[in-house]
């Protein structure tokens, strides 16, 4: 029987359960000296002096530098998009552009001498007027890169509907919806913060350990900002305390500290605080979105339109460019016959945004499952009503969007149908019609999506090696970088599942770029469906030139040759005297100078769509505004599932995550850029308390895409859940006149939504 | 200043800078790095170890305070014999971590609830982690752990 589609306890855990990882804070480095950054106190400022003397002279002070000493060029994303004048310098360069932008660079023999010599660095600063608010930074009154000319890093699409006139989309709709929706800005806080540390060997070349999501990207950005080539760069990302899409983009000021460790022939090291990590990691979500939705009071939808104005913060990272995959997934789950979009990214004197679990597919989502349940009130049918007479059949896949996304495979019908039973929808629908007779101040509200996303959405390749050791045993080398995901046991699996050994026989190894050959990394759900499938085939590779081989030892045909049923060799079918251990494979094989080692560059077919259903259930208390989330019932469909184990702990982060969008957490500012929520006294990070156990239910639709059937899971939680709870806040207080609440949906926010809708 | 206190059952005597926290002690001077710093306000519970028995966040107490102390860290948790604690155990089988930076610490704390409270509910264990972030596993599978921590027999 096949060990895949089990639950496979972790083989990762002991480790952090008795002595804890090796995050990179933890690695040992003799004779560091510590890193400590000077950062911006104002939003935007032209920078008229900074003097290190005082710095340079307390104790303990190794260096302290400035943009000036620094003197490389700025970094920029390589992407088209992006114009080059609002390239990001390592130090702020000139004028400051957001708070917490790094100034001035501080090394000293111990971390409390290098923040000591941070207060005696002098900056002076000429203030200069902020733009803070994205729909204000178009107006283009202050610009922060003047030589841009604009604030709009990049565009997409045109405006089409100025109002439902002649030629629009919305001619001949029954109903027309519009609204304003906030997708705020939120900090995607991995509890590990950033940190790196760099040392260069006697030979001159540079091991950095890093915590990062994509440790050969890093050695890309390290050699090009060393003038090096990559072979003299090691990158090794140890265990990574979470990234969730933050960790992907190398930073400034990380990178820095590999170009101070060569300026003073020394180990450098550097770790984040929390309170500089709120303002340092880049930050997600951050849309402005202006929906329209027509169709019939039948509730047949006909077109509809999103508007985005993207925030991206100070200087364009990933963020700027999301937009595109809100784009990608615009029409969600449901087949519209017309549709545009329209976005614009601009900078603000904000951090700048990144992607944080989900990156543009929830901003997507959250647009048309509103949408969908602002359509639905309006006409005054129920929510699911209205879906299930807009989504996409089972039998029509591949299907192309209006848009032109080509979805592999679904059943969303299924996926709501199985929602509604498990959650026992109608009899909640009664119990809220109850409440609702009573007056009772806590009123019941459910709020549903049915969702659609794309993951491992770029093109591309990833990495994976097998071989057999001397001692028998099998080791798996990935491209992928981990970080919480589990894949040390799920690759272990899918090596263990080919070759007939243990998983515990299978060692893992990853994010080591001496060591692994190359590789992508982790991010946008992609790992099983491009590493995992890479690992299988390897195996595959190493499993039928283990057979040739062991078919000439034993003079028999490659055909007859089988994986021993006891495990730990191969052997003649139906002939168990017959049998070569792995070892004396591998050790065959080695004399043969070919040993049993299939490294692989898999080259995957096109991005999958995991799809799934989810309601929420919520009290909202009408005299306070306080909304507690009663129930989180989710219906996840990833394609064929490797480990459930896995894939539930997956999904529960991700709905903790998307919940906590939809009620608590939001990074705020005030008007002049200074930020309000700079640490986790002042950010609503979701805890325990706040969330109920969920309620999950599986689908399991196989994609053609691949051999393994698999689709991402990694963010699908997150995906579904945050309009779901959303729509359940409003729906509670549907009655009262309530039409809309932005997220998130505080008890102030709420009260006031009541107060303003009262008669 | 001078501070001596047991950190595991080993004893140790050290000379620390006043302004030393006792997380910074742990972590720097007796290179246990199982503890971790999460945050700088008390908020995130990365740095819980039982402090004379009870769970404190060791970023709330200078090193110096913790004079005459019997501390216990994750890296003293399991029995001498290597046997896992039932808590580190039902964290195993339960999925209860994933990228095991919160780990250390919510082990700890959840050990001293057990402790305080030897048949929690959810609920009860919800409200008791409080206290203690984790930003990967919704907290779904911790409070089944913990559930099937005091379920166990051999809790003691």
């Amino acid at each position: 029987m096949s060990i895949l589609g089990h639950r496979v306890l972790r083989k990762e855990d002991i480790k952090f359960l008795t002595v804890g990882g090796t995050y990179v804070d933890d690695v040992d480095l003799p004779g560091a000296a510590w890193l400590a950054y000077v950062r911006s106190p104002l939003a935007h400022a032209r920078i008229a002096g900074i003097d290190v003397t005082r710095a340079r002279q307390a104790p303990g002070v190794v260096d302290a530098v400035t943009a000036q000493d620094v003197g490389l060029a700025p970094s920029r994303m390589d992407a088209d998009e992006i114009p080059e004048v609002m390239a990001r310098p390592f130090l702020a360069t000139g004028t400051v552009r957001f708070v917490g932008e790094p100034v001035v660079a501080v090394v000293a023999n111990s971390l409390a001498e290098a923040v000591d010599a941070c207060e005696l660095v002098e900056v002076d600063y000429d203030p200069l007027v902020p733009v803070v608010d994205p729909s204000m930074a178009l107006d283009d009154d202050v610009l922060l890169f003047p030589e841009a000319g604009t604030n709009v890093v990049t565009s997409i699409g045109e405006p089409n509907v100025e109002g439902v006139g002649e030629g629009s989309l919305f001619d001949g709709c029954e109903v027309v919806v519009r609204q304003r929706i906030l997708n705020q800005r939120v900090a995607p806080c991995p509890l590990e913060v950033r940190a790196s540390a760099a040392t260069f060997g006697p030979d001159g070349r540079l091991t950095f350990y890093v915590s990062s999501q994509t440790p050969f990207t890093m050695r890309e950005d390290l050699a090009k900002m060393l003038g090096v080539d990559e072979d003299r760069v090691r990158v090794i990302a140890p265990d990574v305390g979470g990234g969730f899409g933050a960790k992907i983009e190398p930073y400034p000021d990380e990178l820095l500290v590999a170009w101070l460790a060569r300026r003073l022939s020394r180990p450098v090291r550097w770790t984040e605080t929390r309170s500089e990590s709120m303002l340092g990691i880049g930050h997600g979500r951050g849309q402005v979105q202006y929906v329209t939705i027509g169709g019939s009071r039948d509730g047949k939808v006909a077109a509809y339109y999103l508007e985005v104005v993207q925030d991206s913060g100070a200087y364009p990272q990933i963020g700027a460019l999301l937009p595109d995959l809100t784009k990608t997934m615009l029409t969600g789950t449901y087949d519209i016959p017309k549709a545009g979009f329209f976005s614009r990214s601009v900078v603000t004197n904000t951090t700048p945004l990144t992607a944080y679990r989900g990156a543009g597919r929830p901003e997507a989502t959250a647009a048309i499952e509103r949408s969908m349940d602002l359509f639905a009130a309006e006409i005054g049918m129920d929510p699911a009503d209205v879906r299930r007479a807009n989504l996409i059949g089972a039998d029509r896949f591949p299907f192309t969007t209006v848009i032109g996304t080509q979805y592999d495979i679904g059943d969303y019908q299924g996926a709501l149908d199985l929602l509604l039973e498990v959650s026992g929808y109608k009899e909640l629908r009664e119990e809220q019609a109850g409440r609702r007779r009573s007056a009772a101040p806590s009123q019941l509200g459910l709020g549903m999506s049915v969702y659609v996303e794309i993951t491992n959405a770029d093109e591309g390749t990833e990495f994976s090696s097998v071989e057999i050791r001397p001692d028998g045993k099998a080791v798996v080398k990935t491209g992928t970088s981990a970080h919480g995901q589990g894949h040390a046991t799920a690759w272990s699996m899918v090596v263990a599942e080919k070759l007939g050994l243990s998983v515990d026989d299978v060692e893992f190894v990853q994010s080591d770029t001496d060591i692994v050959k190359s590789g992508i990394g982790t991010f946008g759900s992609r790992s099983l469906q491009s590493g995992g499938v890479a690992t299988r085939r390897a195996a595959t590779r190493v499993l039928e030139m283990a057979k040739d081989l062991a078919a000439d030892m034993l003079e028999t045909a490659p055909e007859d040759v089988v994986a021993d049923p006891a495990g730990g060799g191969l052997q003649v079918a139906g002939v168990p005297s017959a049998r070569k251990s792995w070892a004396e494979l591998s050790g065959a094989a080695t004399e043969r100078g070919a040993p049993l080692l299939a490294e692989v560059d898999y080259e995957f077919q096109g991005a999958t769509y995991p799809f799934g259903a989810h309601l929420a259930v919520v009290e909202v208390d009408t005299e306070t505004g306080k909304v507690v989330l009663r129930r989180m019932v989710a219906v996840d469909d990833a394609g064929r599932i490797l480990n459930p184990l896995l894939a539930d702990g997956q999904i529960h982060g991700g709905l903790a995550q998307g919940v906590a969008q939809a009620l608590l957490e939001e990074f705020r500012y005030d008007e002049d850029g200074n930020p309000l929520t700079t640490n986790l006294a002042d950010y609503t990070f979701v805890s325990a308390a706040e969330l109920p156990s969920f309620e999950c239910a599986r689908m399991e639709t196989p994609t053609p895409k691949n051999e393994l059937g698999a689709k991402g899971i990694g963010e699908s939680g997150t995906i579904g859940s945050t309009p779901a709870v959303h729509n359940a806040v409003v729906d509670a207080l549907a009655h009262l006149g309530v039409r809309h609440i932005d997220m998130p949906t505080t008890p102030e926010r709420v009260w006031r939504a009541i107060t303003a809708a009262a008669p | 200043m001078k501070v001596r206190m047991t950190v595991n059952g080993v004893p140790y005597e050290d000379e620390v800078e006043p302004r030393l926290l006792l997380v910074q002690y742990i972590r720097g001077m007796l290179g246990l790095t199982g503890t971790n710093i999460g945050c700088d306000t008390s908020s995130c519970g990365s740095c819980t170890v039982l402090f004379g028995g009870e769970s404190v966040k060791s970023c709330t107490l200078l090193a110096v305070q913790g004079e005459g102390a019997e501390i216990t860290t994750i890296e003293g948790l399991a029995l001498p014999d290597g046997r896992l604690h039932p808590v580190q155990r039902a964290f195993r089988e339960n999925h209860g971590l994933q990228c095991g930076f919160c780990t250390p610490g919510m082990v700890m704390a959840a050990v001293s609830l057990l402790n305080e409270n030897p048949h929690p509910s959810a609920r009860e264990v919800r409200e008791g982690l409080e206290g203690n972030l984790c930003r990967c596993t919704g907290y779904h599978n911790i409070v089944e752990a913990v559930l099937a921590a005091a379920r166990s027999e051999d809790l003691s």
